[in-house]
C-alpha cells in the first residue's frame, strides 16, 4: 500500500508496486487530466508536481511517492481561480489539440514557482522536455512571460 | 491532359463510386430534447437560452470547434462565448456535402461548411424573428435579432429561450438571407478558441480518457514485420501477470486484456509469440531507395504532358539534373491511438478520436457482425490527427472491436508510443528524379520529373482516385506545375509494398513541395539568378502565388543584409486551395542548424478566424521542420528501426524559430489552413543551407547528412 497526498487529499492505493504514478492517477484515482504520451519520460505529457517539483509520472513508480505531496493539473487552480499560467495559456490561445497542454502547464507552473522572471534560456531549459506536436511553442513562451509579469504584480 | 486532381475533387469523385453506396447510412441527427428548438442538425436552443452547436468535424487542434460555431453565431446573432459545442454522432446530415461521408481532412472543413453553417444559423434566426413577430402581432420587418434576443417596436424583447416553443412550429426556410460580409461582427475577427479552458484544466476528454463501467484495458502484440501472422503463442508468462484477465487472438495479433493498462502492458511484454513473417521480413529501406532510383530511370504513368519535354531538353542550352529522396514518416500524434468499444448483441458503442466516422462505422459494423446503423461513434477530442486517425480500413478501431468481441466485455485498446511509431500507416517513402533544360538566358524550357512512391489509395475504397495509373495524391503539387515552363512531363511509378501508407499532414505536397521548391532553386542558381526574382518571373500570371511570394519576401526583408553567418531560404507552394510562401533565416555552426525566424504569408481566401490561421501556420511550420530535420522511419529485415521520441525526434521548444504570419486580405471563398503551412519548410531550409554551405540537400532528413538541430 502506498499513502500519499493528491491535490490536498490523502489517498491510499494498493496494487502493483511498480505501477507508474501516471496510471495510478488516471485509473485508480480517476484524474485523467495527466496524459500518457511516451512512457519513457521523453515527451512530458505526464508531468505532475511532487513536493512542488516537476516529475514525469510515467516513469515514477507509485512507491516513490509514499508520503509525498502530488499536484496534478486538476489541482493547479485554487479556490475556483485558475493559476496565472492557465489564464495566460487561454489569453495567448496556446492549445491546439490540447493533449500535451496539461504537462506543459505543469512544467511552466513549476518553472515560475522557482524563477519569478525566467529568461529565454530558463524557459528553454524548463520546457524543452515537453513535446507539442501541434507546434504551440511560440505561444507557450509568450504565455510564460505573460504569467511571470502577472505573478510579479501579485495578481 | 494535365492532372489537377485535388483531394477535394477526389473525395467528390469518391462520392459517386461504390464507396458511397457501401457506407452511406440513415440520418442519425443528434436527438433534440423534446422542448428544444432544433431547426436543423446543427443547432439546438433550449428554454434556458442555452445554444448548443453540433459540430460534424473532429476537433484535433485545428480549431474547428471554434470556427464552425463562429459561422452560426454570426448569422444567429448570439454570444459566441456562451455556446455549447457538441460532437455530432454519425449521420447523413453530418456528411461532407459532396463526398457523402462524414470525415475531417483535406483542410476543407471550413471551405465545405462555410455556406451550410451560415445558412443553418440564418434559418434559425429567421424562424425566431417570425415567432417573435407573431407573438407580438407586429410586422416581421419591425423586429430584429441581437445578442440572443429578438427586439421589437416599443422596446419589446424576448430571449431566444422564450421563443423556443413558437419558433419550433415555424416552417424552416430553405434559402434564408445571409448577411453581407460588411456586416460581419464575428467572422474575420481574431477569436480565441472556445476549448482552451478545458484543455488547460485537464477536463477536456480525449479518447484515452473515455471509460464505461466494467471496462478492461487491452494492449496488443502486433507483428514485428508488416504482413506477418501469428504462428504460435505462449501466454503462460502473460497470464501470470497480476491483473491480466485474458489473452485473446485477434486478426492483427494477440491481445492481452487486463484490469489496467500497466498489467496489460506487462502481460503483453511477457508474451512469447512466434510469427510467420512472410515477404515483409525482406524490406530494407536502403535497398528500397536504390530500387526507387532504378525505377525512376524508366517511364512511368503520365501525370503531366505539356509540350514536348524530351525534345526541348535535347535542344536546351544547358541541363540540370537531380535526384531527391524522402523517407517514410510516422504521424506521431501526442495521444497514442486508442479505442473503447462496448459491444452488445445488437449494438456497438465506440469512443475514440477519429477523423473518419462514416468509414469507421461501416468497418466496425463488419467486424462486429452488425449493421452500420447499430454502431454509434462518440467522437472525443483528438490528441492530434495529422491523417493518422483517418484510415480507410479503420485499423485501430476494427482491432478494438475484435478485442471487445473476443473478450466479451467493454475494452479500451491502448497503443504504446512504440506501437504507434512501429505500426505503419506512414507517409510513403518518395523518390524524385528531375531534369530541366534552360535556355541561354537561364529560363527553363524543359522540365521532366519522375516520381516513385506507394499509392495511398490503392486497395482502399478511395481507389477510384487512381486515373490512368496515376494516384492524384501522389503527384499533387508536381503535376500541376505552376512555374512557366513550356515543355513539361511528370511521370509516376507506384510500387507496391507490405508497408501500410497513409495521408500525412499535406499528403502529396509533403514531398512535391520539397522537391519542386528545391529544384527551382537549383535552376535559379544554375541561371545565376536570385531565388526570389527567378520565381517571381516564372510565376507571372499566377496572381495568388505572386501575392504571397511578394508579401513574404517584403516582410522578411529579402535582399537586405543579415547578421554574419545567416542566410535566407524561400519557397512558395499552393495546396488545399490556399497559397503559402515562407522565408526562413538560418545559420549553422559546425553542423548545428538554427532556424532563427520564419516569415509566412498565406492566402486562404476569406479569413474566418485570423488567430487560428496564424496558429495553423505556426503548427504547420513546426511539423514541416520536424520532418526536415529529423523525421525518418527506416527498416532493416522488415523491422522498423525507430520506436519513441528518442529515435524519432520532433522539434522541441528550444529549437522553435520566431514565426511571423501575414494573411493576405481576400474576399475569395475560404480555403484550407490545416495543411498548407507544412510542405514548405524542408525546401526553405535546404535553400538557405545551400547559400550557407554550397551543399544542396537532396534527401531528408537533414540528420542523414550529419546536420543537427542547435
Amino acid at each position: 500500500m502506498t499513502a500519499f497526498n493528491v491535490n490536498g487529499r490523502a489517498v491510499n492505493v494498493t496494487g502493483d508496486p511498480d505501477k507508474p504514478l501516471l496510471w495510478v492517477l488516471r485509473e485508480d484515482l480517476n484524474l485523467t487530466g495527466t496524459k500518457f504520451g511516451c512512457g519513457m519520460a521523453l515527451c512530458g505529457a505526464c508531468t505532475v508536481h511532487v513536493d512542488g517539483s516537476p516529475v514525469r509520472s510515467c516513469v515514477t513508480p507509485i512507491t516513490a511517492v509514499e508520503g509525498r505531496r502530488v499536484t496534478t493539473i486538476e489541482g493547479l487552480a485554487r479556490g475556483g481561480r485558475l493559476h496565472p499560467v492557465q489564464e495566460a495559456w487561454i489569453e495567448q490561445d496556446v492549445p491546439q489539440c490540447g493533449y500535451c497542454q496539461s504537462g506543459q502547464v505543469m512544467s511552466a507552473a513549476a518553472l515560475l514557482a522557482a524563477r519569478k522572471s525566467p529568461t529565454d534560456a530558463d524557459i528553454d531549459a524548463a520546457m524543452s522536455g515537453n513535446i507539442c506536436r501541434c507546434g504551440t511553442y511560440q505561444r507557450i513562451r509568450a504565455a510564460i512571460k505573460q504569467a511571470a509579469v502577472r505573478m510579479g504584480k501579485g495578481a | 491532359m494535365v492532372s489537377r486532381v485535388s483531394r477535394r475533387e477526389f473525395l467528390a469523385t469518391a462520392a459517386v463510386g461504390s464507396f458511397l453506396l457501401g457506407f452511406r447510412v440513415g440520418d442519425a441527427a443528434a436527438a433534440p430534447a423534446g422542448t428544444d428548438f432544433a431547426p436543423n442538425a446543427f443547432i439546438r436552443i433550449g428554454r434556458n437560452n442555452i445554444v448548443t452547436i453540433i459540430v460534424n468535424k473532429s476537433e484535433m487542434g485545428q480549431g474547428i470547434n471554434t470556427a464552425l460555431p463562429m459561422l452560426i453565431a454570426e448569422e444567429l446573432e448570439i454570444d459566441l462565448r456562451r455556446v455549447k459545442v457538441q460532437a455530432a454522432p454519425v449521420g447523413a446530415a453530418y456528411a461532407h456535402p459532396q463526398a457523402g461521408i462524414q470525415f475531417t481532412g483535406g483542410s476543407q472543413s471550413v471551405a465545405t461548411e462555410w455556406d451550410r453553417f451560415r445558412k443553418a444559423g440564418a434559418a434559425a434566426r429567421e424562424m425566431l424573428l417570425v415567432a417573435a413577430a407573431q407573438a407580438w402581432g407586429v410586422d416581421r420587418a419591425s423586429v430584429r435579432a441581437e445578442n440572443g434576443r429578438v427586439l421589437g417596436p416599443g422596446g419589446r424583447a424576448l430571449t431566444y429561450g422564450q421563443l423556443v416553443d413558437r419558433a419550433r412550429t415555424q416552417p424552416v426556410p430553405t434559402d434564408p438571407p445571409l448577411k453581407d460580409p460588411s456586416q460581419f461582427k464575428i467572422i474575420g475577427k481574431p477569436t480565441r478558441r472556445l476549448d482552451s479552458r478545458e484543455k488547460v484544466t485537464g477536463s477536456a476528454t480525449f479518447g484515452l480518457d473515455a471509460a464505461v463501467p466494467g471496462m478492461l484495458i487491452a494492449v496488443v502484440a502486433r507483428p514485428p514485420v508488416f504482413g506477418a501472422t501469428v504462428k504460435s503463442v505462449d501466454d503462460a508468462g502473460a497470464k501470470a501477470v497480476r491483473g491480466v484477465k485474458q489473452v485473446v487472438a485477434v486478426p492483427s495479433g494477440v491481445a492481452v486484456v487486463a484490469d489496467s493498462f500497466w498489467s496489460a502492458k506487462k502481460g503483453r511484454d511477457a508474451l512469447v509469440v512466434e510469427w510467420n513473417e512472410g515477404p515483409g521480413a525482406t524490406i530494407d529501406t536502403d535497398a528500397l531507395e536504390a530500387e526507387y532510383d532504378r525505377l525512376a530511370r524508366t517511364p512511368g504513368a503520365p501525370a503531366l504532358r505539356r509540350g514536348d519535354a524530351d525534345a526541348a531538353l535535347v535542344g536546351a542550352a544547358r541541363r540540370v539534373t537531380a535526384q531527391y529522396d524522402m523517407p517514410y514518416l510516422a504521424h506521431a500524434p501526442m495521444e497514442p491511438l486508442n479505442c473503447l468499444v462496448s459491444l452488445g448483441p445488437e449494438r456497438c458503442e465506440i469512443w475514440t478520436g477519429t477523423q473518419f466516422q462514416t468509414v469507421d462505422q461501416a468497418n466496425a459494423a463488419r467486424a462486429a457482425g452488425l449493421k452500420p446503423e447499430q454502431v454509434a461513434i462518440h467522437t472525443m477530442f483528438l490528441g492530434g490527427g495529422f491523417g493518422r486517425r483517418a484510415v480507410p480500413g479503420s485499423d485501430f478501431i476494427v482491432e478494438a472491436v475484435h478485442v471487445a468481441k473476443a473478450a466479451g466485455a467493454p475494452v479500451k485498446t491502448i497503443w504504446t508510443r512504440e506501437d504507434d511509431i512501429r505500426g505503419g500507416y506512414y507517409r510513403p517513402m518518395w523518390h524524385s528524379s528531375l531534369s530541366a533544360g534552360l535556355d541561354a538566358a537561364g529560363k527553363p524550357v524543359a522540365w521532366k520529373h519522375t516520381i516513385v512512391g506507394q499509392s495511398i489509395v490503392e486497395n482502399t475504397p478511395f481507389a477510384g482516385e487512381i486515373k490512368n495509373g496515376v494516384d492524384g495524391t501522389s503527384v499533387e503539387g508536381a503535376a500541376n506545375l505552376v512555374y512557366e515552363v513550356p515543355n513539361a512531363a511528370v511521370d509516376l511509378h507506384s510500387p507496391r509494398s507490405p508497408v501500410p501508407v497513409l495521408w500525412w499532414r499535406s499528403v502529396g505536397h509533403t514531398h512535391t513541395g520539397f522537391v519542386v521548391e528545391s529544384f527551382i532553386d537549383e535552376l535559379a542558381h544554375a541561371a545565376g539568378q536570385d531565388s526570389y526574382a527567378y520565381r517571381r518571373e516564372l510565376l507571372a500570371g499566377q496572381a495568388r502565388h505572386l501575392g504571397v511570394l511578394e508579401l513574404a519576401a517584403q516582410k522578411a526583408g529579402w535582399g537586405t543584409p543579415l547578421p554574419a553567418g545567416r542566410a535566407r531560404g524561400i519557397a512558395v507552394h499552393a495546396s488545399f486551395g490556399s497559397f503559402c510562401a515562407q522565408v526562413g533565416e538560418v545559420s549553422i555552426q559546425d553542423r548545428a542548424i538554427t532556424v532563427h525566424r520564419v516569415v509566412c504569408a498565406v492566402d486562404c481566401g476569406r479569413a474566418i478566424n485570423p488567430e487560428t490561421i496564424r496558429a495553423q501556420m505556426e503548427g504547420g511550420i513546426v511539423f514541416g521542420l520536424s520532418a526536415a530535420l529529423y523525421g525518418q522511419v527506416t527498416m532493416k529485415r522488415g523491422r522498423v528501426q525507430q520506436s519513441n521520441f528518442h529515435d524519432y525526434p520532433v522539434l522541441r521548444l528550444n529549437s522553435m524559430p520566431v514565426v511571423e504570419v501575414h494573411i493576405v486580405p481576400s474576399t475569395e471563398p475560404p480555403s484550407g489552413i490545416g495543411e498548407p503551412g507544412t510542405p514548405l519548410m524542408a525546401a526553405v531550409l535546404g535553400n538557405a543551407l545551400f547559400t550557407l554551405t554550397g551543399q544542396r540537400v537532396r534527401s531528408l532528413p537533414l540528420v542523414r547528412h550529419g546536420f543537427e538541430s542547435a
